[in-house]
């Protein structure tokens, strides 16, 4: 119980870590934090929406109080759900704005972080099987190499082979003339525009599930258990499946959780390139706009996903694996 | 083949074999060797050896100015526009050449300072362990762990009016220290209940002394795979942030040639050298810095060595 305890803990504190960091970060510089910022938006185009101003002035607080009690009162905002007004879509407040956004996000990030840890996984597992054969070092090098290209510049190129080229799949947005909703129409063209996101996102991602995987498993398959499970006359495909490959994806559940990360930045920048209607896109245009209220909280949103996500495998983890509990840190 | 057995002096290992020819006994093999040992690490290490040269030249080689947009608009390659030009009349090859240099030092620097954060947080809370000041960097190592960079980067950089290389550097690090500080935690415990750290602390020496000065030096290729690592994070996280538009404006780096690429539209117009190059030199960048830390990693793990 106290593992659980601990983990539950460990989430709590660093979720208060990363809404501090929030808090602070436009506070880092010197001076009054919406003064600047109105001043910056002036200067970039000349006329600005009083509005503007007021929404700044709901983010950042006035500038009197002190800082204990801007954070007093940014912390009961944020208990409130109230996350400022969005000056991208004015006077659309943030919440809305991401809530039409968030689905696209998740479904993308989701289902390529499930498609790839499968296919690294099976693929490290065969390679560790058949190591040091042909196929161990082409899947290695192979997914080494992938996963050091950049995501976006994929995604430039998919669009340029398999869209404008070949005409295969659509390239931009993500749906046509359908009515979004639960309906065939819209969720045919919702998926055949996610291909080509989803695609890219695969090429760079499975390498870390391939490296882990065949790692772990060879060091496996070293084990005395292995040895027995040989000697007792096992088929090699049950030996390879049923023991080193099951014991060997323990600790990829903890790196699922992890890599989540790591997926997440690939989405905004594939995003980015597909102009898919998902957070990521959403992110660069409230950098392109220096949209602070949109884009604090999504940088507080999305952390806060894989803060849970992770706090979800370090609980299942425990479960599936009683050393853990009984580990001391 | 017929070898002669040498005994090592100091009756430290196994007796070993020489070949015939050489009677000299055989000290274990320099740093550079080790590395050099490996085929991967040699491949990498030679097309790193290029990029340097590459950017250290970079006037030399690039035929243009890459802000002249002196050019005709959209022209294909060319004798006297190697890979053609971009929509603004911009030489894409010396732009691709020129970019060389950002990328590295983003690289150098920014891998430098996560490898100095990572260190002083690594080595203390490690050589502490147990007590409070431990407990307080673990949590610390353990938020950085979690937190997803690329959100926290780009809100960082979004805030800031100049963003130039040494921004970029910083932001980079600190927040990318985190596996490395948590790998030298690691390192250090099992290292400081050693004799000689003993005997340095009987011999009254301070702390500090004893952890940079005589358990670090023990950690060095660990040190020198985390500067790898960070250094190709860092390189990956520069093109990222410039692909977003928010790299370095005052100059041309493969990210922001990419953020140009895509907002001008070029692969809509067919303009598929000026997207497909800067991507291309920066996976092989990447790829080969990978490469070398194959060749790091055989000094920390001698299992690995391939003879």
């Amino acid at each position: 119980m106290r593992y659980f305890a601990r983990k539950v803990a460990f989430f709590l504190a660093t979720l208060w870590a990363v809404v501090t960091l929030n808090f602070l970060i436009p506070r880092l510089q010197p001076g009054d934090p919406a003064e600047i910022m109105v001043k910056r938006l002036a200067g970039k185009d000349s006329q600005l929406d009083p509005a503007q101003v007021q929404a700044m002035r709901a983010m950042l607080g006035t500038p009197d109080g002190s800082l204990w009690s801007q954070y007093t009162g940014y912390l009961g905002e944020l208990a409130h759900g109230n996350f400022g007004l969005s000056y991208t879509y004015y006077p659309f407040p943030v919440t809305e704005v991401i809530g039409q956004a968030i689905w696209w996000t998740v479904v993308l990030v989701v289902v390529t972080q499930v498609l790839s840890f499968a296919v690294g996984t099976v693929l490290g597992a065969y390679a560790a099987w058949r190591r040091n054969t042909r196929f161990d070092s082409v899947v290695t090098l192979g997914s080494t190499f992938l996963g050091t290209l950049q995501p976006f510049w994929i995604a430039l190129l998919l669009i340029y082979l398999l869209g404008y080229t070949l005409g295969w799949f659509p390239t931009s947005g993500g749906y046509e003339a359908a009515t979004p909703g639960f309906n065939g129409p819209f969720i045919q063209e919702a998926v055949s525009h996610s291909f080509l996101p989803a695609l890219a996102l695969l090429v760079v991602t499975p390498i870390g599930w391939v490296l882990g995987m065949r790692n772990t498993m060879i060091m496996n398959l070293g084990e005395d258990y292995i040895r027995l499970a040989r000697a007792k006359g096992l088929p090699d495909r049950r030996i390879a499946l049923g023991y080193a490959a099951r014991n060997a994806l323990l600790p990829s559940v903890t790196g699922f959780a992890l890599a989540l990360g790591g997926v997440l930045g690939g989405a905004i920048l594939v995003e980015t390139a597909f102009d898919y209607p998902g957070l990521g896109r959403l992110m660069g245009e409230a950098v392109e706009n220096k949209d602070y209220p949109l884009l604090q909280t999504l940088m507080l949103l999305t952390t806060a996903g894989v803060l849970l996500a992770n706090l979800v495998a370090d609980l299942m983890y425990g479960v599936l694996d009683p050393r853990a509990r009984r580990a001391q840190s | 083949m017929t070898t002669t057995p040498v005994t090592d002096p100091q009756g430290v290992g196994e007796p070993q074999l020489a070949p015939e020819e050489t009677v000299e006994v055989r000290r274990p093999d320099p740093w550079y060797r080790v590395v050099w040992s490996s085929s991967k690490a040699r491949v990498g290490l030679v097309i790193v050896a290029v990029y340097v040269l590459v950017a250290i030249f970079a006037p030399l080689i690039a035929p243009h100015d890459p802000t002249n947009s002196d050019f005709v608009p959209l022209a294909g390659p060319s004798a006297e526009n190697w890979l053609g030009t971009t929509t603004n009349g911009q030489d894409i090859a010396s732009q691709l050449i020129h970019g060389t240099r950002i990328s590295l030092l983003v690289g150098l620097f920014g891998g430098l300072l996560a490898t100095a954060i990572a260190l002083v947080i690594g080595m203390v809370s490690g050589y502490a362990e147990g007590t409070l000041l431990d407990d307080a960097l673990t949590f610390l190592t353990n938020v950085a762990l979690v937190i997803p960079v690329l959100p926290l980067i780009i809100t960082l950089v979004a805030y800031s009016d100049t963003r130039g290389v040494p921004l970029i550097v910083a932001v980079i690090a600190i927040t990318s220290w985190a596996g490395a500080a948590r790998a030298k935690r690691a390192q250090i415990i099992t290292l400081r209940n050693r004799d000689f750290v003993t005997a340095s602390k009987f011999a009254g020496d301070r702390t500090l002394r004893i952890v940079f000065a005589e358990i670090m030096p023990n950690m060095t290729s660990l040190v020198a795979a985390g500067f790898v690592g960070a250094a190709t994070g860092a390189i990956g996280a520069e093109a990222g942030l410039a692909i977003l538009g928010l790299g370095d404006s005052g100059s041309v780096s493969w990210g922001t040639m990419l953020y140009q690429a895509n907002a001008q539209g070029a692969i809509a117009q067919g303009l598929w050298i000026w997207v497909f190059v800067p991507g291309l030199v920066l996976g092989i960048l990447i790829t080969a810095m990978t490469f070398v830390n194959f060749g790091v990693d055989l000094l920390s793990n001698p299992h690995l060595r391939e003879d």
